[in-house]
């Protein structure tokens, strides 16, 4: 497949609801692999890495679900179209950096992305939309069972698959759903919500992993501990704690609609008005916007209708998909002229919310 | 980021003790000026260090004491007379050696697991709570992972850390009745680690 095809494409995750999917976006389980006999890719001369990336992508290539695969070295990627593939978490912002010997390997749904040569040999990747990571672990896994007849994996009875990095020895595991957590963000319980899920081990980031910031009011919690548990059950206790943040999360909006439904609504309305009319945006500013309408799908006063176009909007209007949509490089000037564009386009049959429902509880508002 | 690994057992700058003036276990060429003596596992650990290496590894900040965990993890047990990287291990697989471990947090090779295993535990422990793997195995390693697990199913205790809790508190006072002071003192350790983590006290 050619990268014009799977960039004309969104993702399939983009397209079809999932279970809980009002606010657990997707689901992501990978894996981490390391072939015998080789160093690990860190500390891999170029020629090791060139002949583990030679023995690891026929394999890829050759499976039933990577059929009709896209699949390219880092070095024949430009800057952008790596961009593009960090912004749709098909690969991470590491690999992006990487240059000979290591390459990505994606099926044409976009559901499965490996990338060659990372931290490790082999980081293989499942997304599903909504809360399924245990479907998700389920067709990695079958991709791993499949790939171990091929390709000798580094592994120890005690330790486990062996991987660079000692935090991801044992099952090389890591499962993590994007949540979407504006009213705990909006009552302020968001940190506490944090730190208590660090407490047990789970840890808690942004949109785009490790250190960055939670933009849209969207983080990623994910295991920290990859050794000792069997993966069925890191994920059965990984998804015991989303359930109790979407319990929360769902009380928070109702107490927010009950105690400040003026504010709810301000925020709503301004997020309409200015993502409809705005001729000049910032990245951050249309992401926290557009996190208010999909509020205001979720809490119905915005058409269901219009759910999937919010979140398409969330990867369409960064940064390298917006230069690759615009043919040519922008400067961040011009891309926040055509991100207003964009949204406002995409957005030209919204109309605006309507919030009868809550306004017969005005009388309780404290605002 | 792992957890406290040996803390809070007894840690901090103490007086230079006496005796010839010895260099920083991570520079080799500054005098050290830090020295950190933790129990653990029942042994005495000591790490010496000058003051720009203990501040570069964030040792002096409370909050950020995981790299002398990991250091001190590394198998540093009597590093009183660690000489320089003359003696240093390597691994035969790929050259990588426990300076490199130390300075990436990564290491060189599958082999490497090997190479460096003393101390690994320790590590393992404080990075996971756990220092073996169960789950999958690949299908040549017909007697690993998942079919160990499934012959010795894993414990409640060893998925639940509130029930591991009770049980190290168990183990502690029977530890504790049989005088075995060096196994208390570890017990003792591993608690208050469980309970930082669970937010008890």
């Amino acid at each position: 497949m050619r990268f014009s095809t799977l960039l004309k494409k969104p993702a399939e995750w983009m397209r079809t609801p999932g279970p809980e999917n009002d606010i657990v976006m997707t689901s992501r389980v990978r894996l981490a692999r390391n072939l015998v006999g080789f160093p690990f890719p860190g500390w891999a001369k170029k020629e090791d890495r060139t002949r583990v990336m030679d023995q690891v992508r026929p394999a890829l290539e050759e499976l039933a679900e990577m059929k009709d695969s896209f699949s390219e070295e880092m070095t024949q990627l430009s800057a952008i179209e790596k961009q593009v593939l960090v912004e749709r978490h098909l690969i991470s912002r590491e690999h992006a950096a990487k240059g000979p010997g290591c390459a990505t390997v994606m099926n044409r749904k976009q559901t499965v992305s490996v990338m060659i040569n990372e931290e490790d040999h082999l980081r293989m990747q499942a997304i599903r939309p909504g809360l399924q990571l245990l479907a998700a672990y389920r067709s990695l896994d079958q991709i791993d069972t499949e790939l171990e007849d091929d390709l000798p994996y580094a592994f120890d009875r005690q330790y486990g698959y062996l991987t660079a990095c000692p935090t991801n020895l044992g099952t090389g595991m890591r499962a993590s759903a994007m949540l979407h957590l504006p009213g705990l963000v909006l009552s302020e319980q968001i940190n506490q919500t944090i730190q208590g899920a660090n407490k047990i081990g789970l840890a808690v980031r942004g949109l785009y992993g490790e250190g960055t910031e939670a933009l849209a009011n969207l983080f990623q919690i994910s295991n920290q501990n990859t050794l000792g548990m069997r993966e069925e059950d890191i994920i059965a206790h990984l998804d015991r704690v989303i359930g109790q943040l979407i319990a929360n999360e769902k009380n928070a909006r109702m107490k927010i609609l009950e105690d400040r439904p003026t504010m709810m609504q301000d925020q709503i309305g301004r997020a309409f008005a200015v993502l409809k009319f705005a001729h000049i945006i910032s990245s951050k500013e249309a992401l926290n916007h557009l996190s208010m309408i999909r509020l205001g799908c979720d809490l119905g006063f915005i058409p269901e209708e219009e759910r999937e176009c919010i979140t398409v909007l969330l990867t369409e209007i960064q940064p390298a998909h917006l230069q690759i949509s615009a043919k040519c490089k922008l400067s961040p000037e011009e891309r926040d002229i055509l991100r207003a564009d964009i949204i406002r386009k995409s957005l030209i049959g919204l109309t605006p919310p309507d919030f009868g429902s809550i306004l017969t509880n005005r009388d309780n508002d404290d605002e | 980021m792992f957890g406290g690994c040996f803390s809070p057992g007894p840690r901090g700058g103490m007086p230079a003790p006496p005796g010839p003036a010895m260099n920083c276990d991570i520079c080799h060429t500054e005098k050290a000026t830090i020295f950190f003596s933790q129990m653990a596992e029942g042994k005495l650990q000591k790490v010496n260090l000058c003051k720009a290496c203990a501040d570069d590894k964030g040792v002096t900040d409370p909050t950020g004491f995981a790299l002398a965990d990991m250091l001190e993890g590394m198998g540093k047990q009597t590093a009183v007379d660690t000489g320089p990287a003359r003696n240093e291990l390597v691994c035969g697989s790929c050259g990588f050696t426990q300076t490199d471990f130390k300075k990436t947090g990564r290491f060189g090779c599958a082999d490497c697991y090997h190479v460096f295993d003393e101390g690994l535990d320790g590590l393992l422990e404080a990075m996971h709570k756990h220092t073996r793997h169960v789950g999958k195995a690949p299908q040549s390693f017909p007697d690993a992972g998942d079919r160990v697990a499934a012959s010795a199913p894993v414990s409640v205790a060893e998925t639940n850390p509130r029930a591991r809790l009770s049980e190290l508190r168990q183990a502690l006072s029977k530890s504790v009745e049989d005088e075995d002071y060096e196994e208390a003192a570890r017990l003792r350790d591993a608690i208050s680690r469980l309970e930082t983590i669970l937010g008890e006290s």
